[in-house]
């Protein structure tokens, strides 16, 4: 497993400058937008990747509290980890390119309002596992996820009535998109989910490794001669206590 | 059932006396949304008809962030002398104390809603112009929502370091459709734009589906060890 790792590396590496190739130069120009239009192919695809890491995480979490496997724990804060960095890269394409398109920075439409939202949550399940105590955070983490994944629907629908009733400047408009641009998306999205999985990838087997190293230590606690103070204090073992 | 229903009534009884008798959360809610409201009174200070238009999101930020005190102090009380730890213990069910302890919020908050809405309607010179009694099963619901998320995110960040802070992070995500729906319904209620019956489904939705998310994970919550 370790060789295939720097092997996918490498034509992780390729398909990203291919992708990044066809992006700039071979995709045809959007005929009102221009140039600007390019980003819509970092953006989307980092947009999906994201959103199946989300999904990973809900299956990892509902896995974990099934079967209480570590490994699906370490998936999930894997899966959410990237995810929100995939989202953050969704939030802040999406502004530089609405801001000479729309005029606007920044609009409560649904798509917009939906992906923030998913943002805030996967956030907040961060903060939750960076506080919470080791031996319990998997088991919170996993019932903040399943929680998280009920709100979604719910802040679809909240939002798909809220922007209905007050119409706001229409957006994307309908259309179908060209084959050679949708070439380009599709590459761009493949190129993109190689990567996250590659940084998965890493971080799992980091996560893995953080585990191991935190259990030797615990272990060595455990089995450390009982001269030592807590404190770390050596006490020498020969003067024997009077 | 019956040893369901009979834990969360003593429970709760108990709750509601140990309040009654110190009345430390009713105090320190009703002082801090009255602080909410004269403060926002002072910032934007509305005409009649702007405050129709904003109350709604004012009303409800207040109790959301006065609900939190109460939600924070929930289970604080259960870590002093192991309660909780014997709770853990005891073949009494776990559901049976969440109920109660939702229950006993949703009672605190419902007193604050009480108290404070004609102080509202005071100060920001109120008066509904669609149908009023909407506003009753509206805050009902909307009580609702917040506080069995509350009461249990609360119970799930007692394993948390700050504590107090982490209740907030947790819930504010989650609870966006459920203010947002209390909100648009108030706004639609006060000035009469039209009907809030989408948005008192979602709400009754949201209530369904969190309740059963919690009655269903609370277990989980309380024995993570």
């Amino acid at each position: 497993m370790k060789r295939v790792f720097p092997i996918l590396a490498v034509l992780t590496l390729i398909l990203l400058g291919y992708a990044f190739y066809e992006a700039m130069w071979v995709a045809p120009m959007e005929r009102t937008m221009g140039d600007v239009q390019r980003i819509f192919y970092y953006h989307v695809p980092s947009a999906w990747t994201a959103f199946v890491l989300f999904f990973v995480n809900l299956v990892a979490s509902v896995a974990y509290l099934v079967r209480k496997n570590p490994r699906a724990d370490a998936v999930a804060l894997v899966s959410a980890e990237v995810g929100v960095v995939f989202c953050t890269v969704v939030l802040v394409t999406g502004p530089i390119w609405a801001r000479p398109v729309w005029g606007i920075w920044w609009t409560w439409d649904l798509r917009l309002t939906l992906t923030l939202v998913l943002w805030l949550i996967y956030v907040s399940y961060l903060v939750l596992r960076r506080f919470s105590d080791s031996t319990q955070t998997p088991k919170l983490a996993a019932v903040l996820a399943i929680f998280g994944a009920l709100d979604v629907p719910l802040v679809y629908f909240s939002i798909w009535f809220f922007r209905t009733q007050h119409p706001q400047p229409v957006i994307g408009g309908g259309g179908s998109i060209d084959p050679r641009m949708m070439h380009v998306l599709l590459i761009n999205w493949l190129a993109f989910s190689c990567f996250a999985f590659l940084i998965c990838w890493a971080r799992y087997g980091l996560e893995m490794f953080r585990r191991e190293v935190d259990e030797a230590e615990a272990l060595e606690s455990l089995l450390e001669p009982a001269g030592r103070g807590a404190a770390g204090l050596k006490i020498p073992f020969d003067r024997e206590p009077r | 059932m019956s040893s369901l229903s009979s834990v969360t009534l003593a429970t709760l009884a108990k709750d509601i006396r140990l309040e009654w008798r110190s009345k430390d959360a009713i105090n320190s809610m009703l002082f801090f949304s009255l602080l909410v409201v004269v403060i926002f009174s002072f910032s934007f200070d509305p005409t009649a008809e702007e405050s129709r238009e904003i109350a709604g999101g004012l009303i409800w930020v207040a109790f959301l962030f006065a609900a939190v005190v109460a939600l924070n102090q929930t289970w604080a009380r259960e870590l002093r002398n192991q309660v909780l730890d014997a709770y853990r213990v005891s073949p009494a069910p776990a559901t049976a104390l969440f109920v109660a302890k939702a229950l006993g919020n949703f009672f605190l908050v419902s007193v604050l809603e009480g108290l404070m809405a004609p102080l509202f309607a005071i100060f920001y010179n109120l008066r509904a112009v669609g149908p009023a009694w909407q506003l009753i099963p509206l805050a009902a619901l909307g009580t609702w929502a917040l506080v069995v998320n509350g009461t249990f995110f609360a119970a799930m960040s007692l394993r948390t370091r700050s504590r107090e802070i982490m209740l907030p992070l947790l819930l504010f995500p989650i609870s966006i459709p459920a203010v947002q729906s209390m909100v648009e319904a108030t706004r639609l209620i006060l000035s009469g734009d039209g009907s809030a019956r989408f948005w008192i489904v979602l709400l009754l939705t949201y209530d369904v589906v969190f309740t059963t998310a919690c009655l269903a994970l609370f277990e989980t919550v309380l024995q993570a060890e």
